[in-house]
């Protein structure tokens, strides 16, 4: 069950997996996430599917590791099998013909991007794709996202890739260009998604995030994942993963986030004093 | 014996106590708290019984398990004899013997209670006793079962209203898929109910006695999402659905302040430290916030569980806030008291009104108003009223809101003509379980909103007999 079918290292502690889950890849629909643990006594930590393909029953997974159970992943090998997984989870993005969608990824949150946009795309609607990252070495996705995408535009924080700055500015020319744009779809740090409302409520253009809260069960049971969203407590994990990003508040989310740095600290450190936590000797664990 | 020594002798034996933990120490650790009866404690337990012609006991058991019947069986030393006629009745026994609550229930209605005569046969431990013995030396065997009657039965929840009706089910040769959300089986009897209650091996072990019987289980399945309801009648071909997919939405008081980091629904607090096993962290992978300060709101069996896990998880204070005073609390007497010796301090006629928040976004403290007690409410309790202009803090880390649970929506709005009340429960015969759904039943907290686990199972099991009957399968 389960089963790793095919993994590669697309960036520095970034990684893809194609798995096994025939059902999860039927039901699937963009915009919609998974739960998974890695091992008995592991995390459910939540990770919004980048790809499926229902007829080989296939759905794939990119993450960066940060947290013990991401590192953990990254440890696992083909034919390793993931211990649980549950999903899709999550309302599906709202897709529909609504003309010009501009679509913004940052860093790792591209991959949650891709079958949204690919969706859009799918829909007739005219699609710009902006990718940003830190660096060259952390942009993921390229080649996937201009199959789906009738334009896309590359920036790097560090000028080492395409457009020298961030992805708000790119998205700024856009709109200054005059462009009409109908929707933009944003998915990244948080910061990120912040900013990107700032450009975006100036011009009047709707957008919708992605919000990636602490989860535990994801089926609305627990309330770990509380975002505000126009002044109203909601469900990261039921009522999103997508909302209006105008109403949402970031600054919340952004310290919510934070809840468990110590602990996570600890966890991780525990894990790389184990033989598979060590990356220098593990098989999976070389970058 | 004659009548008349008979008369004279019941009386002689009190009953009998629970051998229990030590509170200092039990409440540094995760064992279970009460350590049940030996042969002799139950001999002398059964004794007391005076096996009535007319048991009121039995009318006070929503599965109606024949207690005379099986307290007799412990009364002759035929323990395993007794665990199978448990067993008839109720398919998760060591369960039941844990968390019902028998001084309303059954225990209320012994005779040795209503006349004043002492207090009544403890019930609830030789259940315990029995179901716990039979594991243990009855050599895993199982009852027969009759030839498949083709009939397949699909389950939403694992939790004790599905379990019961599975096991009612496979015993009378019907097929059954239980569909769970979680990684693990059993609902809120795994995520909820604290290990130090009901330890997760012996859910464990209920559940796989039913897997023995024939019980498939899906685990990560959220009914819901991947499918729904509809989906298993019409693509599966289910002859039949039961939805047991619990209250599960944890409510909050809608106060400032409730979204602060150190802030948890009692369902995340528990989950974490039970289902994830927080308390062995970092052996296990999931955090939770070990308060050094910790206040719980709420008064009920589940704000009692909390405030005793945060206790063992290395709180230095845990304190109970409640609007209204001791006498009112809805948790079980024994869940308080039990509180009380371990250390779980109480602020009665106290409401929050805000948590206070630093400038990272942490909890630091609780906004309170002093009640009193007003007029009875429509629930018979004196409705708790504000004290004007007295108000107070109290300085806390950790936060955790257990004021109950709604009905998670992700089942009644995916289903096609089911309907639901006004509180998004889904609206059921609470006889028979039959929704407005063809084929569809449902039970449990979804129906009833937030109850007790041996209600859950009386609606499973009611819910059982409904099935077959509607599928004309013989009950006998």
């Amino acid at each position: 069950m389960f089963e790793i079918l095919h993994k590669e290292r697309i960036g520095p502690g970034v990684n893809r997996a194609v798995i096994s889950a025939p059902d999860i890849a039927r039901a699937h629909k963009p915009g919609q996430f998974i739960i998974l643990r890695t091992h008995d006594e592991g995390e459910r930590i939540p990770l919004t599917v980048a790809d499926k393909d229902a007829e080989k029953g296939t759905i794939t997974l990119i993450w960066q590791e940060v947290g013990v159970t991401t590192y953990y992943f990254g440890t696992m090998c083909v034919g390793d099998c993931l211990h649980d997984l549950c999903g899709p989870l999550g309302k599906p993005t709202h897709i529909e013909k609504f003309g010009n969608v501009v679509g913004v990824g940052g860093g790792i949150g591209v991959a949650p991007l891709f079958p949204i946009t690919k969706g859009m795309y799918g829909a007739g609607n005219h699609v710009t794709t902006i990718i940003g990252a830190r660096t060259e070495g952390l942009l993921i996705m390229t080649e996937d996202m201009k199959k789906v995408s009738h334009e896309t535009l590359i920036a790097t924080d560090d000028g080492s890739f395409g457009i020298h700055g961030f992805v708000t500015q790119v998205l700024q020319g856009l709109i200054d260009k005059g462009d009409k744009i109908d929707l933009c779809v944003a998915i990244g740090p948080v910061p990120m998604m912040k900013a990107v409302v700032n450009v975006t409520r100036k011009a009047n253009l709707p957008t919708v995030c992605s919000l990636n809260p602490i989860m535990v069960d994801g089926t609305g049971m627990c309330g770990a994942c509380r975002v505000e969203v126009g002044g109203k407590t909601m469900f990261g994990c039921v009522d999103g993963p997508e909302f209006d990003a105008f109403q949402v508040d970031f600054d919340l989310l952004m310290k919510r986030l934070a809840m468990y740095k110590g602990p996570e600290l600890i966890a991780l450190n525990k894990f790389r004093e184990t033989d598979r936590g060590c990356q220098c000797t593990f098989p999976g664990g070389a970058a | 014996m004659s009548e008349q020594e008979k008369k004279e002798k019941k009386p002689k034996v009190p009953r009998q106590k629970m051998p229990e933990q030590d509170p200092i120490e039990r409440a540094q650790n995760f064992y279970e708290v009460a350590l049940g009866y030996d042969n002799d404690l139950a001999l002398l337990e059964a004794s007391r019984c005076l096996h009535c012609k007319k048991p009121y006991c039995m009318s006070g058991c929503p599965v109606e398990v024949d207690i005379p019947d099986f307290v007799e069986m412990v009364k002759a030393g035929d323990f395993i004899g007794a665990a199978w006629k448990l067993k008839e009745k109720n398919s998760l026994p060591r369960i039941a013997g844990r968390v019902c609550p028998q001084e309303s229930q059954c225990e209320s209605k012994c005779v040795l209670n209503k006349k004043g005569k002492g207090e009544p046969c403890a019930i609830g431990r030789l259940e315990r006793f029995v179901a716990d013995y039979a594991a243990v030396h009855g050599g895993g065997k199982l009852p027969e079962l009759p030839k498949p009657t083709g009939l397949k039965v699909g389950v939403v929840g694992s939790g004790p209203a599905g379990l019961t009706l599975a096991g009612a089910l496979i015993k009378r040769g019907v097929a059954v898929t239980v569909f769970e959300a979680l990684h693990e089986l059993g609902g809120v009897l795994v995520y909820g109910i604290p290990e130090f209650r009901l330890p997760k091996a012996i859910v464990r072990a209920e559940v796989d006695e039913l897997r023995k019987l024939g019980v498939e289980f899906k685990t990560n399945w959220v009914i819901g999402r991947i499918e729904t309801v509809d989906d298993l009648l019409e693509k599966r071909k289910f002859d039949g659905v039961f939805i047991g997919s619990g209250a599960g939405a944890p409510l909050f008081l809608k106060i400032p302040g409730e979204n602060l980091n150190g802030v948890y629904s009692a369902n995340e607090f528990l989950t974490r430290a039970n289902l994830m096993k927080a308390f062995l962290f970092p052996q296990a992978d999931t955090p939770v916030a070990k308060g050094r300060r910790v206040v719980v709101f709420g008064g009920g069996n589940v704000a009692m569980d909390s405030a005793r896990t945060a206790l063992r998880l290395g709180a230095e204070e845990v304190t109970i806030v409640y609007r209204r005073t001791m006498e009112e609390l809805p948790a079980r007497v024994e869940e308080v008291h039990h509180a009380v010796e371990e250390g779980v301090k109480f602020k009665f006629l106290t409401a929050p009104i805000k948590i206070i928040g630093n400038e990272t976004g942490w909890a630091v403290g609780l906004n309170c108003q002093k009640m009193t007690l007003g007029e009875p409410d429509a629930s018979g309790r004196r409705r708790p009223v504000p004290v004007e202009g007295d108000f107070f803090d109290i300085e806390c880390d950790t936060v955790i809101v257990a004021i109950g649970n709604a009905a998670n929506p992700l089942v009644p709005t995916t289903t096609k003509l089911l309907e639901t009340n006004k509180w998004g429960n889904i609206v059921a015969d609470l006889e028979t379980g039959k929704t407005s759904k063809d084929r569809v039943w449902a039970g449990g907290d979804i129906v009833t909103g937030a109850a007790t686990v041996i209600l859950a199972m009386g609606a499973g099991r009611k819910a059982a007999l409904s099935m077959m009957s509607t599928f004309g399968v013989s009950v006998a």
